[in-house]
C-alpha cells in the first residue's frame, strides 16, 4: 500500500487528544469515577495520553485500564493465524463506574464490539463511552463515539494508519491506499 | 495382463541361462515342448513359435517355503487359486502352505483338498501340516498319513511348537519319513504381550516389545533338542542376531538346522514403526539396525538357507485399526523378488548365484524335494527375470486378495518377466 | 503466530517455538481463569468431541472445563457407553461421531499411536489425551507450565521422573517436551520398569533414589500401579515405598529445596508420603489449574480455519 496524504501531524493529535480530554471532563462533570479503557494496540497509549491530560488539568490521577480484545473478536474462525493474546489488565473495579473506551480508529465497530463483550465479562460499568482519535465511516454494527479527534471519510479499499511514537517512532495519521 | 499360454512348444531365444547346480551360465535359446526342456541351444538353432528373452536370466523356478493361503477358513483374505496367482506374479513356480488355516491343515483329507484345489494351477503347492492335532500343542498328527498326501515338512506355524518334549518326539517321528519340522521361534513368556521389537523404538513409543532373546531362547532350544535327536530342524523366518549366531555355531557343531529369513527383515527395522503404519507389523518383528546386518551376514555365509516371504494376507479391517489391535503380518510373494533384485543383486550385495540358492534350491533340499534343474529332458520349471524392469509397488495391481504391503509405493528394479511349470506358462503379451 | 503442528499427537518432534508459544499462550488464560466471569467467547460455534476409552476422571474434567472456559460445545463418549462394546472399529466410532460436524476430538485410549491413526481417518483436530504408555502431551505442558512459573526458564532445569516410566505416557511426553526445551531430564525407579534403551531418549538413569534427590530441583512423581505387581514388575508397595518412596525425612536428609510434582491421583504413602505432597515444595495443586489453562491455549491455538489435510488411508 502507499501512502495517499497525511490526515494529521503530530500537532493535529495532540490538539485533538487535548480537545477529548476536555470534553471527556465536561460531559462528566470531572473524573469522579472515571475509568479510562484502551484498547490493544495504540488504543492503550492514546489512553494513556489522555490520563496525562486530565493529570494536568485536574491535578489528579484516573485509572488506566488495558484490554486485549483478541478472545473476543468474530472472525477468529476465518483467521489461520492466532493473534498473540495480549495482556488484559484492568487493575481497578470497573462496576459501577464510568468507563471511557479508547481507541485508534473506528471503522467496522466490530472492534468495540469485541470490547465492549469483554467488559462485560469484567464487571457491570454504569456507562461506557467510546472515544477515538479517527472516525473513518463504513460502520458494520450500530456504534457511535461519544468523542472523535477526526473525521475521515474514506473508501473501503483505502486504509487508515495511525502511527504512535511510543510504539511507531513518531506520531502520524495516514490514509493508504 | 500378462497372457497365458499352454502351447505345445515353446522357444525362449537369446536369455541368459543360468543353473549353479549344472554350472550353466551362457546367453543361448531353450526349447520347450510338453512341459520339459528339449534342449539348450545353440542360439538361433530352433524354429517355432518363441519368446524374445534377450536381457532376461532364466534361473530354475523359484520356491517360497513359507505361506498362508488363508483357504479353508479365511477365504476373503486370500485363497488357494488367488495365493497361486500372487506367486506366479512374482515369479515363484512352487510354494508352500502353512496350517493354520480354520481348520487347521492336520489330517490326509485337507492336504488332499489343497492338492485338488491348487491342481492345474502353473504353481505347485506343498502342504506344511500342523505338527500337533489342532495346532494344540498336544497330539502328534498323522505325519505318514499326510506325507503320502502330500505333505512336506510340519508346523505350527503361527506359534512354537509348545514344549521341548513335544519337538523332541515330532523331530524324531518326522525324522522317519525325511521331513523337517519347521518352528516359529518364540519364547511365549518372553514375548508376552509385545506388539513389535523391543529396543529403543518400543521405549519411545511406549509399546508392548518382543525382545531379540525371545526368540534366540526359542531356537536355542530348538536346535539343541535337533543336535539330541540327530533329527532335523528348520527355523522360520529368522529375525534376530543372536538366532544367527545360534545357527552359526550349531551347523558348524553338524547339527541339522536349518533357517530362513524374509525379504522385509532385511530391508526395514522397527525405526519404520515410528508412523504407526499396521502394515510394518508381523510376528517376527521387524528389529534393530544391528540384527539386519547379521541376516544379511548369515546369508552371505550360508547361515541362512532359504528366503522365504511369510506371505500373511490380510483383509483391510485387520489392519485399519490401532495399532496394538492390528494382525500380524504382510503379503510378500509379489514383492519378494523385486526386494532382493534390487536391495542386494543390483547392489553387488549378493550374487546370482546365491539368490538362486536362497530363493529355489535350498528350499528344495530342506524339504528334502527333488531340484529342478536346467538340463535337457528335466521338467521345464523355470522363472525367467528382467534384472532391467524398473517399477513402483502398486498393493492395488496385486493378484493377491489382500493389499497389506509395507512396500507400497516403492521403486524397485528386477522382476519376474514370466514363468513356466509342467507346460504352463505365463508371460507378457 | 501459528504454530507447525495440525493436531497435538504428542511432544515428540515438536519445536521448542511451538511449545514455547502454547506455554505463553496459556499465562494469558491462566489470567482469564482469574477473572469475575472467567470464560471467553473465543471457540463459539466449535464442537469438540471427548472420546474416552480409558477411564479418567481428572483428565477428562479438566479437557471438558477447558473447552467450556473458551465456549466450545461439547459432546462426551466413554467406552462404558460406547460401540466399542458392540464391537465397532475405532475408525468406524470416529467416523461417526465426525459425521456429525465435530470440529476437535479429544481422545484418551489405550494404544499407542491412536490418535496418529486418527488424525490420519479424519479432518477435525485431534488432540491426544493419552495413547496407552506413549505420550500424554497436555500434562507435559501443563508441568512445564508450572515448572516455568517456579524457575522462569527451563533450560538447564534439573527434571527428575520417579516411577513406573515404562508404563507411563506422562514420563515420556515429560522428557520430549523437557529435552527440547533444553532441560536436563532423569529418570528413576526400578529396574523392571525402566524400559530397553532409555539414555537413546536424552535421559539419565537413576537406579537409586538418593542419587536423584542429589540432584534434582524438579521430581515429577508417577503414580504406581497396584496391577503391576502381577507382572512380577515389584514386589509389594511396601518395598516399594521402602525403595522409591518420596518421604519428608528422604527431602530433608539432602538439605535441598526440590519442587514436587505428581500427575495425580496419589497414592499417599506409596510413591509419595502425604506430608510431601501437602507440604510446602508441592506443587501439585497448582499443576492442576494451569492443566485447564494449557488445555486452553491448546484448543485456541489449534482451533482456526486449517487446510484440510490429504487423507492417508490405506485403502486402496
Amino acid at each position: 500500500m502507499n501512502i495517499k496524504c497525511e490526515i494529521m501531524n503530530a500537532q493535529d493529535i495532540s490538539r485533538s487528544l487535548n480537545r477529548l480530554t476536555h470534553e471527556i471532563l465536561e460531559r462528566n462533570h470531572g473524573i469522579g469515577d472515571l475509568v479510562i479503557v484502551g484498547i490493544r494496540n495504540r488504543g492503550d497509549m492514546l489512553a494513556q495520553r489522555i490520563i496525562q491530560r486530565i493529570q494536568d488539568i485536574e491535578g489528579k490521577t484516573v485509572p488506566l485500564g488495558l484490554l486485549d480484545i483478541t478472545l473476543y473478536r468474530d472472525d477468529f474462525q476465518r483467521l489461520t493465524d492466532r493473534p498473540v493474546i495480549q495482556e488484559t489488565e484492568i487493575v481497578t473495579d470497573i462496576n459501577d463506574r464510568k468507563v471511557i473506551l479508547v481507541d485508534d480508529v473506528l471503522y467496522t465497530g466490530r472492534t468495540i464490539r469485541a470490547a465492549m463483550d469483554a467488559l462485560m465479562d469484567m464487571g457491570r460499568p454504569a456507562l461506557i463511552q467510546l472515544a477515538v482519535l479517527v472516525d473513518r465511516g463504513h460502520r458494520e454494527l450500530p456504534i457511535k463515539a461519544d468523542y472523535v479527534g477526526k473525521n475521515v471519510p474514506t473508501s473501503v479499499t483505502e486504509q487508515v494508519q495511525v502511527k504512535i511514537k511510543e510504539q511507531d517512532g513518531e506520531d502520524q495519521v495516514l490514509l493508504m491506499e | 495382463m500378462p497372457l497365458k499360454m499352454s502351447d505345445q512348444s515353446v522357444i525362449l531365444k537369446n536369455a541368459r541361462i543360468f543353473d549353479p547346480q549344472v554350472k550353466l551360465d551362457k546367453v543361448t535359446d531353450i526349447q520347450i515342448r510338453d512341459g520339459k526342456i528339449m534342449d539348450i541351444g545353440p542360439a538361433g538353432a530352433f524354429k517355432g513359435k518363441s519368446i524374445d528373452c534377450t536381457g532376461k536370466i532364466i534361473v530354475p523356478g523359484l520356491m517360497d517355503m513359507h505361506v498362508h493361503l488363508r483357504e479353508p477358513g479365511h477365504e476373503h483374505k486370500e485363497t488357494i487359486r488367488t495365493g497361486c496367482n500372487a506367486a506366479a506374479a512374482g515369479g515363484f513356480t512352487e510354494i508352500c502352505c502353512m496350517p493354520n488355516t480354520s481348520p487347521p491343515i492336520d489330517c490326509r483329507s485337507d492336504v488332499e483338498f489343497i492338492k485338488e484345489r491348487s491342481a492345474g494351477h502353473l504353481v505347485d503347492v506343498h502342504p506344511i501340516p500342523a505338527v500337533t492335532v489342532g495346532m494344540a500343542g498336544e497330539k502328534l498328527t498323522e505325519m505318514g498319513d499326510m506325507v503320502e498326501a502330500g505333505a512336506v515338512g510340519f508346523s505350527d506355524d503361527g506359534r512354537p511348537v509348545a514344549t521341548a518334549g513335544l519337538l523332541r518326539r515330532a523331530i524324531e517321528y518326522a525324522g522317519m519319513f525325511g521331513k523337517p519340522i519347521i518352528d516359529h521361534c518364540e519364547d511365549p513368556s518372553l514375548a508376552q504381550d509385545g506388539v513389535m521389537h523391543e529396543g529403543r523404538v518400543s521405549t519411545a513409543l511406549g509399546m508392548p516389545g518382543i525382545p531379540g532373546i525371545a526368540e534366540d531362547i526359542a531356537v536355542m532350544r530348538d536346535i539343541l533338542v535337533a543336535e539330541y535327536t540327530g533329527g532335523t530342524v528348520h527355523i522360520a523366518h529368522v529375525s534376530s542376531a543372536g538366532a544367527v549366531r545360534l545357527i552359526r555355531e550349531a551347523k558348524a557343531r553338524g547339527v541339522r538346522v536349518t533357517a530362513e529369513t524374509c525379504p522385509h527383515y532385511l530391508v526395514l527395522t522397527d525405526e519404520i514403526i515410528r508412523q504407526f503404519d499396521t502394515f510394518t507389523k508381523m510376528n517376527p518383528p521387524l528389529r534393530s539396525e544391528t540384527d539386519q546386518q547379521a541376516l544379511i551376514g548369515g546369508l552371505k555365509d550360508g547361515t541362512i538357507d532359504a528366503i522365504a516371504t511369510d506371505h500373511a494376507p490380510h483383509a483391510y479391517e485387520d489392519k485399519e485399526c490401532e495399532f496394538k489391535e492390528a494382525a500380524f503380518g504382510i503379503v510378500g510373494l509379489e514383492t519378494a523378488l523385486g526386494i532382493m533384485w534390487t536391495h542386494f543383486i543390483d547392489k553387488g550385495i549378493l550374487n546370482l548365484e546365491n539368490l538362486v540358492r536362497l530363493m529355489s534350491v535350498r528350499p528344495r533340499e530342506i524339504l528334502n524335494l527333488a531340484t529342478n534343474k536346467i538340463e535337457k529332458g528335466a521338467v521345464a520349471n523355470l522363472t525367467v527375470i528382467d534384472p532391467e524392469a524398473a517399477w513402483v509397488v502398486d498393493s492395488a495391481a496385486f493378484e493377491s486378495k489382500s493389499r497389506n504391503t509395507p512396500f507400497q509405493g516403492w521403486n524397485l528394479k528386477g522382476r519376474a518377466f514370466g514363468v513356466m511349470n509342467r507346460g504352463r506358462m505365463i508371460f507378457p503379451v | 503466530m501459528q504454530l507447525e503442528i495440525r493436531h497435538l499427537l504428542g511432544l515428540e518432534g515438536v519445536s521448542r517455538e511451538d511449545i514455547t508459544l502454547i506455554l505463553d499462550t496459556a499465562e494469558s488464560f491462566k489470567k482469564v481463569l482469574e477473572r469475575p466471569i472467567p470464560k471467553v467467547p473465543t471457540l463459539r460455534g466449535k464442537t469438540v468431541a471427548n472420546l474416552f476409552f480409558e477411564p479418567s476422571t481428572r483428565t477428562r474434567f479438566s479437557f471438558e472445563l477447558a473447552e467450556k472456559r473458551v465456549s466450545a460445545d461439547t459432546v462426551n463418549f466413554s467406552a462404558s457407553t460406547s460401540s466399542v462394546l458392540k464391537g465397532e472399529t475405532l475408525k468406524d466410532t470416529a467416523r461417526n461421531i465426525e459425521a456429525m460436524k465435530i470440529d476437535f476430538v479429544v481422545m484418551r485410549h489405550s494404544a499407542p499411536g491412536a490418535p496418529h491413526f486418527l488424525a490420519r481417518c479424519l479432518n477435525s483436530v485431534i488432540i491426544n489425551a493419552g495413547d496407552g504408555a506413549h505420550e500424554h502431551p497436555t500434562q507435559a505442558l501443563l508441568d512445564m507450565m508450572t515448572m516455568r512459573e517456579q524457575f522462569t526458564s527451563l533450560e538447564g532445569l534439573k527434571v527428575i521422573v520417579v516411577g513406573d516410566i515404562e508404563h507411563s505416557r506422562v514420563a515420556r511426553s515429560n522428557i520430549y517436551g523437557l529435552v527440547t526445551m533444553g532441560a536436563h531430564v532423569g529418570v528413576c525407579g526400578p529396574a523392571t520398569m525402566i524400559p530397553r534403551q532409555m539414555e537413546d531418549l536424552g535421559v539419565t538413569v537413576y537406579p537409586a533414589i538418593e542419587d536423584a534427590l542429589a540432584e534434582a530441583d524438579v521430581l515429577n512423581i508417577l503414580r504406581i500401579q497396584l496391577e503391576r505387581q502381577k507382572q512380577a514388575l515389584f514386589p509389594s508397595l511396601r518395598e516399594y515405598r521402602n525403595l522409591f518412596g518420596i518421604t519428608l525425612e528422604r527431602l530433608d536428609r539432602t538439605g535441598r529445596d526440590i519442587m514436587i510434582m505428581h500427575p495425580g491421583p496419589i497414592n499417599r504413602g506409596v510413591e509419595l508420603d502425604s506430608n510431601v505432597a501437602d507440604g510446602d515444595y508441592s506443587v501439585i495443586l497448582d499443576q492442576v489449574t494451569n492443566g485447564v489453562a494449557v488445555r486452553m491455549a491448546v484448543l485456541y491455538l489449534l482451533g482456526g480455519e486449517r487446510q484440510k489435510l490429504e487423507g492417508d488411508d490405506h485403502a486402496a
